[in-house]
């Protein structure tokens, strides 16, 4: 049934005005980054410039970055492995992975920080007071996203003939979960990347919290001195997190189109 | 576990499931477990029911009912606001650019929180935001007024940027699963516009629509970093009184008291999402 013309008008205006509430705040971030400090006339990119000449913020983006590398490695070395095995071989266990995994969502982040203050201390005698050691905690955040993302990808391919005939042909179980069945789901793996990085970079939770100068710290922080510049820096982590969530709903796309096509 | 002897290595092929669930363990039970623990015990570790009398406190009853009225309120705007957008957005061609865009930028704004949607908003409608100097410019009005941004009504503005988005993703694929063959029986039997959507649309996505306000509830109701950021006087939900009960080291005993308002946000949040998985499960009958 094609819309009528006053419909699509209606529907036209709708969307406008949508679209300035959801732009508006992202235009006006970004007017107040270019801003000559102290309100003077004029425009500047001194305030995005910032953020390769400040010592804190750029070690902040180091750490961001390098947390969101650590937490992707972990998670898939950690997940991967877990999930085709109790597929495979234990498969009364899958339940009881699946509740563990999905459990983050019922759990607020706040609650985990206020109970998890212990277990850090402990961690950070063990592994010294860098922010990487945040890396634990958001692989538990990013869990149900990851989770999901793996376990369709799993349960599009066929894991147990793969591994069979590979198994046959003398492949251990390492060759079996790298070689065989990784290959396999890397858009699912892909995905479960590609959010986990979007969380990490905007993790705010955790870090302020425990007390580590991540990139949503540092912001937090610049912006009582310098609030262009904290701008500056917030609309670019924004643009980078939307550059991953962008990609990923293309991935997820692809995946739906193979499913359509076999 | 220990079955006959046809199960003799039962026990051995869930020694790989190690490494995992110590990391869940040590990570995320142990954390809950403290939490739900310390929330009866006092400082020495004694048993008490004392710090879940500081849940009926004026201080933590405001906080609660502050938590309940902006996730409830963004529930709803979200949830009405989002189903609309959702149903324009399923009105268009299914091969048109533009739906596959706005769906890609509610997938991209439903994650969008913490730090960057608290500085967008001091932004746009701030002391000096842009809009407010707008307004003031154009209609002489103070926007700003008071500084209601960094208060309760702020924060349901602010939460509601997500919160639609979210809603458009989570309710977009019940408008999809109505299908045009239903509409064209229900033409083929007499039926107006109206007495299809009265009759035969909204009865389907009533659950899922439930559902959809349940899940947008615990996602409010469980949000943190916003508010900590935008509120820095006083506590008007539960999270931010969290946030002074474990960072405040003037008050002693206040660590368990924190233990007992975290108990708190993980029932509400428990309970909430319990009926969702039951108006999930309704959903999926018809839905697929």
């Amino acid at each position: 049934m094609r819309p009528s013309t006053s419909f699509r008008i209606f529907r036209a205006v709708l969307l406008l005005a949508f679209a300035a509430y959801f732009f508006v705040p992202l235009l006006a971030m970004f007017d107040f980054s270019t801003q000559v400090r102290g309100s003077a006339p004029g425009r500047t990119w001194d305030n995005w410039q910032l953020m390769f000449t400040d010592e804190d913020l750029r070690s902040s983006i180091v750490a961001s970055l390098l947390l969101a590398l650590f937490t992707v490695v972990l998670m898939v070395a950690l997940l991967v492995p877990t999930m085709v095995w109790v597929r495979l071989r234990v498969p009364r266990m899958r339940k009881v992975i699946e509740f563990l995994c999905l459990l983050p969502l019922t759990i607020p982040a706040l609650v985990i920080v206020v109970g998890i203050t212990n277990v850090y201390s402990w961690v950070t005698y063990v592994l010294g007071d860098s922010p990487l050691v945040l890396t634990f905690a958001y692989v538990v955040l990013v869990l149900p996203y990851s989770y999901r993302a793996i376990d369709a990808a799993l349960s599009a391919i066929d894991v147990a003939t793969l591994s069979e005939a590979a198994r046959s042909l003398g492949a251990g179980w390492f060759t079996v979960i790298v070689r065989i069945v990784l290959p396999n789901i890397t858009g699912g793996v892909l995905g479960a990347a590609f959010i986990s990085v979007a969380l990490v970079l905007g993790e705010y939770v955790f870090a302020s919290l425990l007390h580590f100068d991540t990139l949503p710290v540092a912001m937090a922080a610049l912006y009582k001195s310098n609030g262009p510049a904290a701008m500056a820096a917030a609309l670019a982590s924004m643009i980078l997190v939307a550059l991953f969530l962008v990609g990923l709903t293309f991935l997820s796309r692809d995946r739906h189109k193979q499913g359509a096509s076999t | 576990m220990r079955g006959g002897p046809g199960r003799r290595f039962a026990v051995g092929p869930a020694l790989p499931l190690l490494p995992f669930l110590g990391f869940v363990l040590v990570f995320l039970v142990v954390p809950t477990l403290t939490v739900v623990m310390g929330a009866f015990q006092d400082e020495d570790g004694r048993l008490t029911l004392g710090n879940l009398d500081a849940l009926t406190g004026d201080a933590a009853l405001t906080a609660l009912r502050g938590s309940l009225v902006l996730s409830a309120s963004t529930a709803l705007i979200g949830a009405v606001l989002g189903a609309l957008l959702a149903y324009l957005i399923v009105s268009m061609s299914p091969h048109s650019l533009l739906r596959r865009a706005t769906l890609a930028v509610s997938g991209v704004l439903a994650q969008f929180g913490g730090v960057v949607l608290a500085f967008a908003w001091i932004a746009t409608i701030g002391p000096v935001g842009v809009v407010t100097n707008a307004v003031l410019e154009l209609f002489g009005a103070d926007l700003y007024g008071s500084g209601w941004l960094f208060g309760l009504p702020g924060l349901i503005v602010v939460y509601s940027y997500f919160q639609i988005p979210l809603m458009v993703i989570v309710f977009a694929p019940a408008f999809e699963g109505l299908r045009p063959q239903w509409r064209e029986a229900a033409v083929n039997l007499g039926a107006s516009t109206w007495d299809y959507w009265r009759h035969v649309a909204l009865p389907l996505l009533t659950p899922a629509f439930l559902g959809a306000v349940l899940l947008l509830f615990a996602n409010a109701f469980a949000a943190y970093a916003t508010a900590a950021v935008l509120v820095s006087q006083g506590q008007p939900i539960v999270p931010l009184l969290i946030r002074q009960a474990i960072t405040s080291e003037v008050l002693l005993g206040q660590a368990n008291v924190g233990f007992a308002l975290a108990l708190e946000m993980i029932v509400v949040v428990t309970l909430v999402m319990v009926a969702y998985n039951l108006l999930l499960r309704r959903t999926s009958r018809w839905m697929r």
